[in-house]
């Protein structure tokens, strides 16, 4: 050990390293291994966000298919198309997989991709473990889906209420594989909300103050603060479901002075945030899109970022009024109605802004923008539908029944889907170095939008008809025959559309348009980078001075220098004024986050047969992290100990 | 276009580890503890849950856990900190020598940990199959084993690691004063539970 070499020893970038030689050593330095071992070891936050996103994807068209076959059966009265204990499979495996394998995984995955882009370093904080949670979320999904093909499938409903869900009344593993993987999906989102928060919080680029986070960061911090604090419910409660039904707890039994409200108000507290943590995220992508389209700095910087801080908090505060037919005290009705009524205050107040910055602005209406503007006016109907249904006499009504469908399909779908697609689109340069067609886009955008209002604009007439949900078929003579139609044929252009939209990414992403670093004139940190990022990110550390930094340096961008080339090394800085504070390592790619996720899964599988399991499987578990921690030998000696 | 650069300043300078709020890990670390806390209290929450289907806490015929061996085990507990808060300050002197004798006295308190838990679930005076009362003992009491086993292993690892040749890297100093922070949190988060486990179904009794 050379504890007296001196920090001047060490390769660095600056202005006597720029350019193509300081872009070879870096690409040295931070590529993988090529072959199977390099991509079951990577820790490229832009690797392991594209996978995850692909994934969440293949989980859209699965969920997909599985809404088509509800709306098939549904399409006309009496059909025999799919029996009763199938269709209980079918939608709950809808739900679930929508909520746990594609809306929250889609928005983690495209904030991994995203977010070190945005704040100008060189790698996700603890990269390792974001490597482990892609894998984990894999062997969740992977779970749930085998034991549906193999007729274990979860048919409870998306949230499993007891004591349907307990062992009295659903006897068999299905309820125990849907118990099994919300644990594997909240560990990897978990894990996910960690690394975005530590990102966010010491790896901005220097200058990159609080106040000048791009709002996108702003919205993921909210999120991951949301999921670090909901999702430790559904993990207990989940955990209390599975030892009531494996080892004779009584949590859910009311025979034994358990109960099954417990249940509700566990699972509630997750769920409610979670609808948050769905569509925060895609507020973000709506203000970035915005902005750039629009050709001016977001008016109301500071209200969206209240309003964004204002939601997150509101958010727990709601989860009761999904219990509002469970009985409540009189000021229990009274409060949750309040607050259920007052998120839609933080809402108004970033539509508000978007609507102002697109006045003032030039907008170009291209494809990302015209996602937006389905976005707004489709949630603005999905949020009035939700005020109505924060009124309780009205939910007690409608609760259960398609109106309510209706309703959380035009927030999430219309308040996540829409912007998602649009920053699929916006954002396509960054994971394929390619533009999507516009014109093929356009289609996409207008079939879904129209599809979309087809297909769901019925359900609240069917619903306030006394339509119920998660029937399997209903009676001709009814009046429901006609809407339920048309709202089959609006589903199916809907499925077109998104196939049309993956055609066209699938297409563009091998002969697009080849796009250069910044192909939209935008204004954030990740048009700094090339189109598609080399493996470390940006070439020099960006400085900041303001909201806009390419916007406000477009002749030469303010960098830092100084950092070791040889080595994984990036900048860490201070938490609310980003002041340059310490040179950090970068975990290098290693095999065991993949080891420790198999180790994880045989661990979990096989807790749905045996408790002993957990006992057992923690072994190879604590080997395998254990592994993944002890220190590397370094390649280049290390600096000094004490500085 | 790719913008050009201009060099504004030298990040060469910079130390490469730093202790507290300064460390990338000591915010994981905090989420960790939030994660986890939070998990504690939606537990908690479910045992006051629990407790309102119930006319008497402990519901009769069981009576209140054994008080002797809870208390025992809070009081290793508490003890534990001494070396646990001389092996912090080690740490951040970088005092090798120190940490590593205090790291080997914070692992041998484990066992002596393990071993009183053992008796807190067979002075447990009911079993989890018992009715809702009992499952919520037995939760507490597996939920925090879980806690201060797992922080006892990473304890184990780091003796381990900083024994060898990688005790001398600043960083794996930071990881010790992190690794010793994390045991304070184990301590805090059992004493309320130590007071629903022990004290509240006496005190309501």
């Amino acid at each position: 050990m050379s504890a007296k070499m001196s920090p001047s020893d060490h390769l660095r970038d600056g202005p006597d390293f720029t350019g193509e030689p300081l872009h070879e050593a870096l690409c040295k330095t931070w590529s993988r291994e090529p072959g199977l071992w390099g991509w079951l070891s990577t820790t490229d936050h832009k690797e392991v966000g594209r996978r995850y996103i692909v994934t969440a994807f293949v989980f859209l068209i699965l969920g997909g298919i599985l809404a088509l076959l509800i709306r098939a059966q549904l399409a006309t009265p009496e059909s025999g198309l799919i029996d009763p204990d199938r269709y209980n499979q079918i939608f709950t495996m809808h739900g679930t997989t929508m909520m746990f394998l594609f809306a929250v995984p889609v928005m983690d995955a495209m904030a991994v991709f995203l977010i070190p882009l945005m704040l100008g370093t060189r790698n996700i904080a603890f990269p390792r473990l974001n490597a482990f949670s892609y894998f984990v979320y894999l062997a969740g999904g992977i779970l749930l889906w085998v034991a549906f093909v193999l007729n274990v499938g979860p048919d409870a409903g998306w949230f499993s209420y007891v004591p349907l869900a307990g062992p009295e009344f659903s006897p068999g593993k299905r309820v125990d594989v849907w118990a099994q993987m919300v644990t594997f999906t909240e560990i990897a989102a978990l894990a996910v909300a960690v690394e975005i928060t530590a990102t966010i919080l010491k790896q901005r680029a220097p200058g990159m103050t609080l106040a000048r986070m791009p709002l996108f960061v702003w919205a993921m911090l909210v999120v991951s603060l949301m999921v670090i604090f909901s999702m430790p419910a559904v993990t207990l409660a989940s955990g209390m479901l599975l030892s009531d039904r494996l080892v004779g707890t009584h949590f859910f039994n009311s025979f034994e002075y358990g109960d099954s409200l417990l249940w509700q108000h566990l699972f509630w507290f997750f769920g409610h945030p979670e609808v948050y943590i769905i569509f925060l995220p895609a507020t973000g992508f709506v203000s970035e899109i915005v902005q750039t389209f629009s050709r001016r700095s977001i008016i109301g910087y500071s209200a969206v970022v209240l309003a964004l801080v204002g939601t997150g908090l509101l958010a727990f505060g709601l989860w009761v009024h999904h219990m509002f037919a469970t009985g409540l005290p009189r000021l229990g009705y009274a409060f949750y109605t309040a607050a259920s009524m007052a998120v839609s205050i933080p809402a108004g107040i970033q539509i508000f802004c978007w609507i102002a910055t697109i006045w003032d602005g030039r907008p170009r209406f291209q494809v990302p923008m015209l996602w937006v503007i389905g976005f707004i006016i489709t949630f603005v109907i999905g949020g009035l539908t939700g005020v109505m249904l924060a009124s309780v006499p009205l939910d007690l009504q409608l609760h259960d029944t398609f109106f309510v469908v209706a309703h959380f399909h035009y927030v999430l779908i219309g308040g996540a889907v829409f912007p998602l697609l649009g920053a699929i689109t916006y954002w396509f340069p960054k994971f394929t170095g390619r533009l999507m067609s516009e014109g093929t886009g356009k289609l996409s955008f207008w079939l879904a939008f129209i599809g979309f209002q087809v297909a769901f604009f019925p359900m609240h007439f069917l619903g306030i008809m006394g339509m119920p949900r998660r029937v399997y078929t209903y009676q001709e003579g009814l009046g429901w025959d006609t809407l339920n139609l048309v709202s089959t044929i609006g589903a199916f252009a809907f499925a077109l559309a998104l196939v049309i939209f993956l055609g066209n990414a699938l297409v563009s992403m091998r002969s697009g348009r080849e796009a250069d670093a910044n192909p939209w004139g935008a204004s954030g940190l990740e048009w700094a980078a090339a189109s598609p990022p080399a493996p470390y990110n940006h070439a020099h550390i960006p400085a900041v001075d303001s909201r806009t930094p390419l916007w406000d340096h477009e002749e030469a961008l303010p960098v830092m220098h100084g950092l070791r080339v040889e080595e994984r090394e990036l900048v860490v800085t201070t938490v609310i004024e980003a002041k340059p504070d310490l040179r950090d390592p970068s975990a290098e790619p290693t095999i065991w986050p993949f080891v420790s996720s198999l180790a994880v899964t045989a661990m979990f599988v096989s807790s749905i047969f045996t408790p002993w399991a957990v006992v057992v499987g923690a072994i190879p578990v604590a080997a395998a992290l254990t592994a993944w921690f002890w220190p590397k030998d370094n390649k280049v000696t290390p600096e000094p100990v004490i500085e | 276009m790719m913008p050009k650069p201009h060099f504004t300043g030298d990040l060469a300078p910079l130390p490469t580890h730093g202790f507290g709020h300064r460390s990338t890990t000591w915010w994981g670390i905090i989420a960790f503890f939030l994660i986890e806390g939070t998990g504690f209290v939606m537990a908690i929450a479910a045992y006051f849950f629990l407790m309102n289907q119930e006319q008497l806490w402990p519901p009769p015929p069981f009576a209140p856990p054994d008080l002797l061996a809870g208390t025992l085990f809070t009081l290793v507990l508490l003890l534990s900190e001494i070396p646990n808060t001389m092996a912090k300050h080690a740490a951040e002197h970088g005092e090798l020598r120190k940490l590593r004798r205090l790291l080997l006295v914070h692992a041998a308190v484990g066992p002596i940990l393990i071993g009183l838990r053992a008796w807190e679930f067979a002075g447990a005076n009911v079993l989890w199959t018992d009715n809702a009362y009992g499952s919520i003992i037995w939760a507490l009491l597996l939920l925090h084993a879980t806690h201060f086993i797992t922080d006892w292993f990473d304890t184990l690892v780091l003796a381990g690691l900083m024994h060898g040749p990688h005790g001398v890297e600043g960083r794996r100093f930071v990881d010790c004063a992190e690794n010793a922070m994390y045991w304070r949190f184990v301590w805090l988060a059992w004493l309320p539970m130590y007071i629903l486990i022990y004290w509240l179904p006496r005190l309501v009794a």
